[in-house]
C-alpha cells in the first residue's frame, strides 16, 4: 500500500486492564487532612452492614492511571483522527471551544436543586435553545429533557398516548416503515403499543397507499425518518400525515437526519406531530464513545400540555421552573436533561446562525451526493435517485467474489478510514451506509473514495485480503462467536 | 465558516461532478411546496471571542459560585481530581461513538469492561452494563426487568426512595399497566419493614430501597431482601450517593438481586443536573433480560485478548420492538470519567474519602443540632434531614444572603415534611464552612 492513504503502521503500545496493573499500597490521589473527629463507620452503623475491604479495586499511581488511559485511547478511531462515515450517526466535528463553555464553572457546578434566582444563566439558555430547535424544526414548543434519541422517541410517543387518551380515542398500534431505526419499535412497544411494519416502495420511500392499507382505526400513530435511513427524502410525507390525520392518528419524526433538512425547510410544515431531535449528531456534541447525547422533543401546541415536567417559563425578566402541569405525561429522566451536552449545542447555534446552519445542511447533501457518484459504478446503488446527507450502496457486485460488506469494512481500516454502518438499513441486503457530513474537506473524501475504488479491485483479484483484514489495527478481528457463547463481562482475580 | 472545510472553489468542482449548478440547487432535491422560502430567524452568528464572552455572561450571571451549598439529594459535590478531565479531553475518547467496529476501538471497549468490573466490586454483584442514562431511569429499568422476570404486574416502592426515581419509574411502568405501591418510612427514617411485609404478595415482582435512603438514613437491605423473596419478589437496591458503597457491605452480599444507581458522585460535574451516568448491575441469572450494552472479553485471530459488544441479541437494533429496552446512546464518557476517578482513588483513597464524608457528616449534625432538630435517628452517611424550629423558606432565604445554600427543603415532595431540610456534607467542607452554617443558622434562629 503506497502512502497516498491516511492509514499508516507505527507503534502501538500494549496495556493490561486496571486490574493487572499498580501494585499494594500505591496511591493516585491526596485528600486533605481531617479537621473535625475521626468517625468510624464501626461506632455507628451495625457492624453486619460494614464492607471489610474493597476486593480487587486497583492501587495506581497518577502516572501510572494516565498511562494507562492514554494507551487506551490510542487505540481508538475519533472524528478528530479522521473520516468517519458512520451512516445515521452524523459523525460531524466536535468544536473544542464548546468543550471548554460546557466546563465554565457557573454551569459545570450548578447544583440542580439550587435556588431559581441563582440559576438564572442555565435557564436562560435553555430557554433560549428550546426556543432555536422550534425555530430550526417549525415545532411550536420544545422539551429539552430527554437524555437521548431513544427517549425522546419514549417521551414524544408518551405524548401521543396521553393525548389520545384524553380523547377518549386510546388506540393500539403503531405504524414503522421497514427502514426505520430499531429504537422506533422498541420505543413503541415500551409505550405498551403493537407494531405493525408498513414496506417502502420501489423507490425507497413510504406510499400513500401502503400507509392507508395499514392505518386502521386502532393506530395511535406513524413513526416515519424523515430523511429516512436510505438518505432519500420522503416525498410523500404530506400526503401520508395527511391520510394518518384523517384516520385519527397523530404522526411522529425521527429527526436523527435532521443534518440534511436545517434551513432548507421545516418538519413542522410536513404534518408532523412530533419530532425528536440528537443534540449529538445535527448539532455537534461529542459522541463521547457511545453517549453522553441529548433527544429534545418539539410538539405541536395541541401536544404541550403533555410535555414532561418541568417546563421553563418566563415571568418577567425571570426564569422558572413550571411543575404545575397536571396533563403532564411526568418525567422521564432525573432533574432537566443532559445540561452539558445542551450547552454544546447552544454554542454550536450561536455560532453558525441561520446562515450557518443552511450551509452546513447544502454541504453536508454535497459531500454525499459527490461519494455517491464517484462510487457508483464500483457498487451496487440500490435506490437510484438523489440522495440527502448520506447515501447506501450494498455488497452486490463484490458478493460475487465471497466479499461481504463487513469484508469491505475492516478493509477501510487498514486504509485509514472509520467504516461506514454496515448490515443496516435492513432493507438493502448487506448495506454500506455512507453519511460524510459537512466537516469533510475535499480531499479526505477523495482519498476515502479512492480507497473504496481500490477496495472494489481488490475484491476482485485480492479477496483474501479483505476476508482477513484488517491487517493493522491492535487487534485483528475478533471472535464475537466465542464473546456470546460464553461471556466474559467482567475480570475476576 | 471554520466548522465546514470546503471553501468556495472546492465546492464549485465537487459541483460539478454532481451535474448540480449551483450550491442552493441541492435544496431541489425536496418538493418544491416544502422549501423554505426565508431565512431562520435565529441570533446573528457569533466569533469565537464573542461567543467565549457571552457564554462566560451567563456562567456567572446568579451563579452560586459565591455560596457554599450543603445541597445533595441526588447530586453530589465531590471534588474532581484533576486527572479525570485530562483524560475524558483526550478526543480519540469523546469524538468516538458506540464501539460498533472492534478492532478500532479498543480503548472504549476496555474502559467499559474496566468500568463493568468496578460495578460489579461495588455492588457485590455478578454482570454490569456498560451505563444506562442516570439513577432514575436506571430504577425504572430495573423494574421492567423484574416484571420481564417475574411477569407480575405489582412493585413496591419504599417513600424514601428519591422521589425523581420513583416518578420516573412511573412514567415508565404506567403506560405497560405495571402497579406500583409505595410504603412509608417509620419515625427513625427507615422503610416501614412491618408495612411492607403486610404489602408484598406473591403478585409482586420487585421491591425497591434505596440505600442510604433519599433521608440520608442507612437501610436494612438483609431484611427487606427477605421479606420481597419469601415471596418471589425481586429485591432492587437502588443507590444515589455510591461513595457509601466504599464503607459499606455491598448490596448483592446483603441479598439484593439487582443494584441499580447513580454515577455521578464518581467524577463528574453537577452541571445543573446531567450528563450522569446510571449503572446497572444484577446476577447472573438475569443476564439475557438486562437492559443496555454489555462489553465482553473474545480473542482475535492471533489468540490476542480483545473486546466487543457482546449479548446484543436483547437490543433494540436487532430485536427491534422485542428488544429488553430501547436504549441505543447511553453515557459511556460518564461511565469513563467514573472510572478514572475510581481508579485514582483506588482502594485506600476511597475509603479514606468516604470516612471523610462520614466524619464531616456527624460533625455537622452535632453542630447544627444545636440550632435544629434532627427529624431521624437511624444512622447516616453523609446527608441527614435537619428540623426547623422556624419557616424553612424563610431561614433558607436568610442563609443565602448569607452566602449559604442550606439544603434541599423536602415539602416539595414531602408534604408533611413542612420544616424539614436535606442537608449534605462532603469532603469540600472545611470545619470552618460548616461552623459558619452552624453560627448563622443560630443567629438567625434567634432573631426569629
Amino acid at each position: 500500500m503506497k502512502e497516498e492513504w491516511p492509514g499508516a503502521c507505527g507503534l502501538v503500545m500494549n496495556e493490561p486492564l486496571l486490574f493487572e496493573r499498580g501494585a499494594r499500597g500505591r496511591k493516585g490521589y491526596s485528600l486533605p487532612a481531617l479537621d473535625v473527629e475521626k468517625v468510624r463507620p464501626e461506632k455507628i452503623w451495625p457492624r453486619k452492614w460494614i464492607r471489610q475491604e474493597l476486593e480487587g479495586f486497583p492501587e495506581m499511581s497518577e502516572v501510572e492511571i494516565i498511562r494507562h488511559f492514554t494507551h487506551l485511547s490510542q487505540w481508538n478511531y475519533g472524528v478528530d483522527a479522521g473520516f468517519y462515515p458512520l451512516g445515521s450517526c452524523t459523525m460531524k466535528y466536535n468544536p473544542k471551544v464548546n468543550e471548554d463553555l460546557a466546563r465554565l464553572p457557573g454551569l459545570a457546578g450548578a447544583h440542580p436543586y439550587q435556588p431559581e434566582e441563582i440559576s438564572q444563566g442555565a435557564l436562560k439558555l435553555m430557554y433560549d435553545l428550546e426556543r432555536f430547535l422550534g425555530e430550526i424544526s417549525g415545532m411550536d414548543r420544545v422539551t429539552l429533557q430527554p437524555s437521548a434519541g431513544a427517549q425522546g422517541e419514549l417521551a414524544g410517543m408518551l405524548m401521543i398516548r396521553a393525548y389520545l387518551a384524553d380523547r377518549g380515542d386510546p388506540r393500539k398500534k403503531v405504524l414503522v416503515p421497514d427502514t426505520a431505526h430499531g429504537t422506533n419499535p422498541a420505543s413503541s412497544s415500551l409505550c405498551g403499543y403493537q407494531v405493525v411494519q408498513v414496506k417502502s416502495n420501489e423507490r425507497g420511500v413510504l406510499s400513500p397507499q401502503a400507509v392507508e392499507e395499514k392505518m386502521e382505526a386502532d393506530v395511535a400513530a406513524l413513526m416515519v425518518t424523515n430523511p429516512n435511513t436510505l438518505g432519500l427524502f420522503e416525498e410523500n410525507i404530506c400526503q401520508v400525515a395527511e391520510i394518518v390525520h384523517r384516520k385519527g392518528g397523530q404522526v411522529y419524526c425521527d429527526g436523527a437526519n435532521l443534518n440534511a433538512l436545517m434551513g432548507l425547510t421545516l418538519v413542522g410544515d410536513m404534518g408532523v406531530d412530533v419530532l425528536h431531535f440528537n443534540l449529538h449528531k445535527t448539532f455537534s456534541t461529542p459522541h463521547g464513545g457511545g453517549g453522553p447525547g441529548a433527544g429534545p422533543v418539539g410538539v405541536k401546541a395541541h401536544l404541550a400540555h403533555y410535555l414532561p415536567v418541568p417546563v421553563i417559563i418566563q415571568k418577567g425578566e425571570q426564569f422558572h421552573l413550571d411543575y404545575d402541569r397536571p396533563k403532564s405525561i411526568g418525567k422521564v429522566r432525573s432533574f432537566y436533561g443532559n445540561f452539558g451536552v445542551l450547552v454544546r449545542a447552544y454554542a454550536y447555534i450561536l455560532t453558525l446562525g441561520a446562515e450557518g446552519l443552511k450551509k452546513a445542511s447544502l454541504v453536508a447533501l454535497l459531500n454525499a451526493n459527490y461519494i455517491r457518484a464517484k462510487l457508483k459504478d464500483h457498487y451496487h446503488l440500490p435506490y437510484d435517485s438523489p440522495c440527502m446527507h448520506e447515501c447506501v450502496f450494498s455488497d452486490r457486485l463484490q458478493s460475487k467474489y465471497g466479499v461481504t460488506a463487513l469484508d469491505i469494512a475492516k478493509r477501510l481500516m487498514d486504509y485509514g478510514f472509520h467504516p461506514p454502518t454496515i448490515y443496516f438499513p435492513l432493507v438493502v441486503h448487506g448495506a454500506l451506509m455512507i453519511e460524510p457530513t459537512e466537516s469533510e474537506p475535499k480531499e479526505a473524501l477523495d482519498q476515502f473514495i479512492g480507497a473504496m475504488v481500490r477496495i472494489a479491485r481488490e475484491a476482485e483479484t485480492e479477496p483474501g485480503l479483505l476476508r482477513d483484514a484488517p491487517h493493522k489495527t491492535k487487534v485483528s478481528r475478533l471472535d464475537e462467536v466465542l464473546a456470546n457463547r460464553k461471556p466474559v463481562l467482567r475480570w475476576r482475580p | 465558516m471554520r466548522y465546514i472545510p470546503n471553501a468556495e472553489a472546492d465546492r464549485d468542482s465537487m459541483l460539478k461532478a454532481i451535474g448540480v449548478e449551483r450550491l442552493e440547487d441541492l435544496a431541489n432535491i425536496l418538493p418544491e411546496s416544502l422549501r423554505l422560502k426565508k431565512e431562520l430567524v435565529l441570533p446573528p452568528p457569533l466569533s469565537e471571542m464573542e461567543l467565549v464572552h457571552y457564554l462566560g455572561s451567563l456562567s456567572e450571571e446568579g451563579s452560586g459560585q459565591k455560596t457554599i451549598s450543603f445541597l445533595g439529594a441526588g447530586a453530589y459535590d465531590h471534588y474532581l481530581p484533576a486527572v479525570v478531565d485530562h483524560v475524558l479531553r483526550r478526543s480519540e475518547f469523546y469524538t468516538a461513538y458506540t464501539p460498533y467496529q472492534p478492532e478500532i476501538s479498543q480503548g472504549t471497549l476496555q474502559a467499559i469492561f474496566e468500568f463493568q468490573t468496578l460495578i460489579c466490586q461495588l455492588t457485590g454483584m455478578d454482570v454490569a452494563n456498560a451505563s444506562v442514562y442516570d439513577g432514575a431511569s436506571a430504577v425504572a429499568e430495573a423494574v421492567l426487568m423484574a416484571h420481564r422476570l417475574k411477569g407480575k404486574k405489582k412493585s413496591f416502592f419504599s417513600r424514601a426512595v428519591h422521589p425523581e426515581s420513583r416518578m420516573v419509574t412511573r412514567t415508565y411502568t404506567h403506560p405497560l399497566g405495571l402497579e406500583l405501591g409505595e410504603i412509608s418510612y417509620t419515625s427513625a427514617g427507615g422503610t416501614d419493614l412491618e408495612a411492607l411485609r403486610q404489602a408484598v404478595d406473591e403478585e409482586t415482582s420487585a421491591v425497591v430501597i434505596q440505600q442510604p435512603n433519599f433521608f440520608g438514613c442507612l437501610e436494612d437491605l438483609e431484611q427487606a431482601a427477605k421479606i420481597a423473596q419469601d415471596k418471589g419478589a425481586l429485591l432492587i437496591a437502588a443507590v444515589a450517593e455510591p461513595l457509601s458503597l466504599a464503607l459499606l457491605q455491598p448490596p448483592g452480599i446483603l441479598g439484593a438481586d439487582i443494584v441499580v444507581g447513580e454515577g455521578q458522585a464518581f467524577g463528574n460535574a453537577l452541571s445543573f443536573g446531567g450528563p450522569y451516568v446510571g449503572f446497572f448491575a444484577c446476577k447472573e441469572a438475569f443476564l439475557r433480560s438486562m437492559p443496555g450494552r454489555l462489553v465482553g472479553q473474545t480473542i482475535d485471530r492471533q489468540g490476542r485478548r480483545g473486546f466487543v459488544l457482546a449479548v446484543a441479541t436483547r437490543e433494540q437494533h436487532i430485536r427491534r420492538e422485542k428488544a429488553t429496552s430501547n436504549i441505543c446512546t447511553n453515557q459511556a464518557l460518564c461511565a469513563l470519567a467514573a472510572l478514572v476517578y475510581l481508579a485514582t482513588l483506588g482502594k485506600q483513597g476511597l475509603r479514606e474519602l468516604a470516612e471523610i464524608n462520614l466524619s464531616k457528616g456527624e460533625y455537622a449534625k452535632k453542630r447544627l443540632a444545636e440550632h435544629g432538630r434532627l427529624r431521624f435517628s437511624a444512622p447516616t452517611f453523609n446527608e441527614f434531614v435537619l428540623t426547623f424550629d422556624a419557616d424553612p423558606p424563610s431561614v433558607l432565604q436568610s442563609l443565602l444572603r448569607e452566602g449559604i445554600m442550606a439544603g434541599l427543603p423536602l415539602k416539595r415532595f414531602y408534604p408533611e415534611m413542612e420544616r424539614e431540610v436535606l442537608v449534605c456534607v462532603t469532603e469540600k467542607h472545611s470545619k470552618g464552612d460548616i461552623d459558619r452554617f452552624a453560627a448563622a443558622l443560630g443567629n438567625i434562629i434567634r432573631r426569629k
